[in-house]
């Protein structure tokens, strides 16, 4: 009898798992549409579906493959991701794109065993840019590591290159994404002389007031801020309330989008957040996005969500990942690529300015060269802030590189760790 | 006319005292250990081993550890994620620490400090009772939260926090990693469960087990009658904890591969293991099976139907899945409070009966 109810549903889901069609390209979607976090998932999972939905649409999949974009939700969930990569990984899944740094901890191992790609563009395990130890992991254009250093050189700037004395707080997501950035600006705050204060927000960060009466004790000159869904909108009023200058307070590039700044209203006026993608709507790809997928009525979700920041954001990853099988496609000389081909697409793929204006967004992202050992990328960002009036974000700056010469020994020494835990022997040598 | 005592002649004590008196109860214990040891490690595939049975066997043994305290002994804990989190913690530093000892003995030593712990925490219950143990037992899990985030020495330093757990073996076999077959995995916590609920089982209806349940009744009577509260209440905890740091080593090393502890960890899993226990009924072995299965099962279920089945949007679908649970879980308990345990009870005594019920 014990068993009883594990048979009934053993019946339910054998009946219920059909698989998809194999002949496909299989690119699946976990996304979180639910829980504190689905401000910021929502338009990403829109933003991934629709730029697949416009290239099955427009030129018949991707080297006349279509794609197919099973979704499945994680609620921003470890164990709800688990699940979701057991059920997607027999369907012949190429890449895993997870938005969430737990999810990717927990997948980097098993992608490694199960020989299929991870890409985590800007989130995710910072030290896997050293594809020396991380054979299936990519995360360029960006990560946590290079955000933290490009926030910091644009504060250098501000103050005519020198931080010596300043005051700086980190307002973090107390999670392994939030601690990313905490060795790096350790490093940096000992470089260049200011103090770092480490705030961290309890998830989901509904509840940040005695953070920000600390921020209001003591003062710090600029606020760094690492949150994700409705933990950002949260610290924007919280910043607004206690009247914080909104120009000294700068959200990491997940902490930067309409969603975050608009319950604020006025009070958002001047905030800045990282991006490593352009912003707004002014790209040839959105007519075609707005012919081929809004207007035919196969937009993702609601629909309400194009061109917003993160949006743009997973459509930026969803074209990296096309990118990566059309290169995959161009090498194997086979349309029908499979996961470990498509590894070898990622490791050299090449995304020129060119080849970005070819596809309808000049000046969308920074350029993109992979190799065996990079696999992070140039990392560079650019700073935006943001108009309440206009309800716009404004670009502030170009592309800034970050420091290198603080991230590479970092790099080098937690992908290090990782590699004597693990037994891991280094590649590309 | 199947489940009866009628004609289920006993010769010996050993034999009138066993834990299954009943020919046909006894059957359908040694069918489902059949089925559980011999069919599905064969048949198991990744999908089934990590989104089912994995999952569900692990929640079933913090399910029995916490019936012990909260069921037998009448303990409220609220502690339990953080207790679930000692045990995933000093599982890693010890897989860490000690890479050639066999994953067994560095789960079951994990089980050891959690017990070490929990006795640290049960010693509030001495004086305080009821609510107010919960609310210290509270203070437990917001505190071990709060200290393995806090201190690097627990993570090993990494950058982010994470631990992960690297591959470990057994026979040769890895258990633990990326690397594990879906059977290894099943394997090994079928057996840990196994051996535990017999453990469980044996505790529960000996003399310790009896000394829990009096001071359940009534700490004060149990009292005059010569149970020692100080050692009766620290053994329910010390055993409970055990259980716990079990479940919390597996769930962390076997299930997870990698975890964070504000995330895995949290309040929610304190709460969920406390739904399972009563959900499936307090003070009752069969109760903590049931209990799991229904949380564990029924999301994937009726997120399999929804989804896969039905075709419905994702996000409807996980919005309908809460829905449909909560609604269950409401309406048996206005059904039944005792649990399931008890809906399994209520049956067995139709079954006697059957077909006659006059």
């Amino acid at each position: 009898m014990k068993k009883t109810f594990t048979m009934l549903a053993a019946a339910a889901i054998a009946a219920a798992g059909a698989a998809p069609a194999l002949a496909d390209l299989v690119v699946p979607n976990l996304s979180y549409r639910t829980g504190p976090f689905a401000a910021g998932g929502i338009p990403y999972a829109d933003g991934f579906n629709d730029y697949f939905t416009l290239l099955n649409e427009r030129d018949g999949g991707i080297g006349g493959e279509k794609v197919q974009v099973p979704e499945c939700e994680t609620a921003y969930n470890t164990e709800k991701g688990v699940e979701c990569y057991e059920a997607t990984k027999g369907t012949g899944a190429l890449v895993y794109n997870p938005l969430s740094t737990g999810i990717t901890y927990q997948l980097i191992p098993k992608v490694s065993a199960d020989g299929i790609t991870l890409y985590t563009p800007g989130y995710g395990r910072t030290s896997a840019a050293n594809g020396k130890v991380f054979e299936w992991v990519f995360n360029y254009p960006a990560n946590y590591w290079d955000g933290a250093s490009v926030a910091v050189k644009h504060l250098l700037e501000q103050n005519g290159g020198s931080l010596e004395g300043k005051k700086i707080a980190l307002l973090y997501h107390n999670s392994a994404y939030g601690k990313e950035p905490l060795r790096t600006l350790q490093e940096l705050s000992k470089k260049h002389g200011f103090t770092l204060a480490e705030l961290p927000i309890d998830s989901p960060g509904q509840e940040q007031k005695s953070q920000w009466l600390q921020v209001r004790r003591d003062k710090p000159d600029y606020v760094l801020f690492w949150g994700w869904g409705v933990m950002n909108s949260v610290a924007v009023q919280e910043a607004a309330n206690i009247r914080f200058p909104m120009e000294n307070f700068i959200g990491i590039w997940w902490s930067g989008s309409e969603n975050d700044v608009g319950p604020a209203g006025a009070g958002a006026n001047g905030y800045k957040a990282l991006t490593f993608n352009g912003v707004g709507q002014d790209y040839p790809l959105y007519a075609d996005l707005q012919k081929y997928v809004v207007d035919a009525g196969k937009a993702a979700g609601a629909g309400d969500q194009v061109g917003t920041a993160v949006y743009s954001r997973g459509m930026y990853a969803a074209l990296v990942i096309s990118e990566a099988i059309r290169k995959a496609q161009e090498i194997h000389g086979t349309a029908a690529v499979n996961a470990a081909q498509v590894r070898d697409g990622f490791e050299q793929l090449e995304i020129t300015e060119a080849r970005m204006a070819e596809l309808g967004l000049p000046n969308f992202g920074q350029p993109i060269t992979a190799s065996c050992a990079d696999h992070g990328g140039a990392g560079a960002a650019m700073i935006q802030q943001w108009d309440a009036e206009a309800k716009k974000w404004n670009l502030l700056t170009g592309f800034i590189e970050p420091d290198k010469d603080v991230l590479d020994p970092l790099v080098a020494e937690d992908s290090a760790a990782f590699a004597a835990e693990n037994n891991i022997a280094e590649r590309c040598n | 006319m199947f489940y009866r005592e009628a004609g289920d002649f006993k010769t010996s004590y050993v034999d009138d005292s066993q834990t299954f008196p009943i020919r046909f109860d006894r059957m359908r214990y040694y069918a489902v250990l059949v089925v559980g040891f011999g069919i599905i490690p064969f048949v198991i595939n990744d999908y089934w081993a990590n989104a089912v049975f994995v999952p569900f066997l692990i929640y079933a043994i913090a399910a029995i550890g916490l019936n012990i305290l909260t069921g037998y002994c009448g303990q409220v804990s609220l502690g339990t994620g953080g207790f679930m989190a000692v045990g995933a913690y000093a599982c890693y530093k010890l897989m860490t620490g000690f890479p050639e000892v066999p994953i067994l003995i560095h789960v079951l030593l994990a089980g050891g400090v959690t017990a070490g712990v929990g006795v640290l925490f049960g010693l509030p219950s001495l004086r305080i009772k009821g609510f107010y143990l919960a609310v210290a037992t509270l203070a437990a899990q917001f505190f071990l939260v709060w200290l393995f985030n806090k201190v690097p020495w627990f993570y090993n330093y990494s950058a982010s926090g994470q631990i992960t757990a690297p591959e470990r073996t057994m026979f040769g076999i890895a258990v633990t990693g990326a690397n594990t077959p879906a059977w290894a995995k099943y394997l090994f916590c079928a057996v840990i469960l196994f051996a535990l609920a017999w453990l469980a089982r044996n505790l529960t209806r000996g003399a310790v087990g009896r000394k829990w349940m009096a001071i359940r009744d009534m700490d004060i009577a149990a009292e005059i009658i010569g149970v020692n509260p100080l050692t009766t209440k620290l053994t329910a905890f010390a055993v409970s904890s055990f259980f716990i740091g079990v479940a919390g080593a597996l769930f962390f090393a076997v299930y997870l591969g990698a975890a964070e502890v504000g995330e895995a960890f949290g309040i929610q899993k304190s709460f969920l293991i406390l739904f399972m226990v009563i959900i499936g009924g307090l003070g009752s072995l069969f109760g903590s099976f049931a209990g799991a299965a229904f949380l564990v099962l029924l999301p994937v279920f009726l997120k399999n139907v929804l989804v896969e089945g039905m075709g419905w949007p994702t996000d409807l679908a996980a919005h309908v899945e809460l829905m449909i649970v909560g609604a269950l879980i409401i309406v048996f308990l206005i059904l039944e409070p005792h649990g399931l345990a008890q809906l399994w009870r209520v049956a067995k005594e139709k079954l006697r009966l059957w077909p006659f019920p006059h």
